[in-house]
């Protein structure tokens, strides 16, 4: 089983890489995009015969605990499988 | 009066801040191994500034797990004095033992060179020795000191006299031009600014001994009792 967990800031907190990226599009002339948001993801394969309910919770305390951190960030999990 | 330095691996201002204890304050100063489960009968505790764990995931994400911490968390709990410097802030606001978070500086640089700081509250154990409003000159090196909270956080730390070194010129984006805080049993103290390497003439400053000496001078009378 695979999860995957994206982490991103939450949409009040200022991205100055986001934005950076943003001005760098403006400059090559694309002047259709009007923000951008950086994040990131990590891929978690959990052990063969991992419970299902076990697995989510687990993904979900990770997530939550160790992966973002809650102050400035939100995040989500998939599992791919 | 003994002063306990712990080291992560990564850690890079360990030595400077044993130095600056050693040699500029005059008392004791010795390693605590970031994989320890105890501080032993230190008095004192330093979190120096570095690349704990190469800071992989976020800045002081990893530290936060260490056995050390464990050991950190009583000692803080127990009315010990803690103070994070640089890296050191960025493992107490992951720990929760400080508010808020620290994120890239918003010209996304790496910034390595004094500052002007203001000492905004001399009631704490960091600053008793200074003068409230005293303008102090200290380094700062670092790419994630931008400090960020929510508008309530920082409320609080104002109403209840919690930010005790605020940026005269703003270098990072810190919200409310925040230098440095205490937590709110007064006891914890984090700060970007680097006041281990402003110790001696040499250095070009000494006015970061202040903050040692205030903890030399709140840890006194305890041990003499």
């Amino acid at each position: 089983m695979k999860a995957r967990v994206f982490v991103s800031l939450k949409s009040t907190v200022l991205d100055p890489q986001g934005q950076t990226v943003r001005s760098a599009l403006a400059g090559l002339g694309y002047h259709d995009i009007a923000d951008v948001r950086q994040g990131k993801f990590f891929d978690v394969t959990l052990a063969e015969g991992t419970p299902r309910e076990q697995a989510r919770r687990d993904i979900e305390t990770i997530a939550h605990e160790v992966l973002a951190n809650p102050v400035i960030e939100e995040y989500r999990v998939e599992f791919l499988d | 009066m003994k002063f306990g330095v712990i080291v992560f691996p990564g850690s890079n201002c360990d030595h400077d801040a044993w130095y600056a204890i050693n040699h500029n304050l005059g008392h004791a100063a010795e390693f605590i191994w970031h994989d320890s489960a105890s501080l032993g009968d230190v008095d004192a505790v330093v979190l120096p500034g570095g690349f704990s764990y190469g800071d992989y995931l976020r800045c002081g994400a990893i530290a936060k797990f260490s056995p050390v911490m464990g050991a950190v968390r009583r000692f803080a709990a127990d009315g010990g004095l803690v103070l994070g410097i640089c890296n050191g802030i960025q493992i107490l606001v992951e720990c929760g033992l400080l508010p808020g978070a620290l994120m890239r500086n918003r010209n996304l640089k790496f910034i390595c060179r004094e500052v002007a700081l203001r000492v905004e509250t001399t009631r704490s154990p960091f600053t008793s020795a200074a003068r409230q409003g005293q303008i102090v000159r200290m380094p700062i090196a670092h790419g994630e000191g931008c400090y960020v909270a929510d508008e309530r956080t920082l409320d609080e730390l104002e109403a209840e006299d919690r930010v005790l070194f605020r940026y005269v010129h703003n270098p990072n984006g810190s919200l409310r031009d925040i230098a440095g805080i205490l937590n709110r049993e007064r006891n914890v103290l984090g700060m970007m600014p680097h006041p281990e390497r402003a110790t001696e003439p040499l250095m070009g400053s000494q006015d970061g001994l202040l903050v040692f000496q205030s903890v030399a001078l709140a840890l006194a009378p305890a041990l003499q009792s």
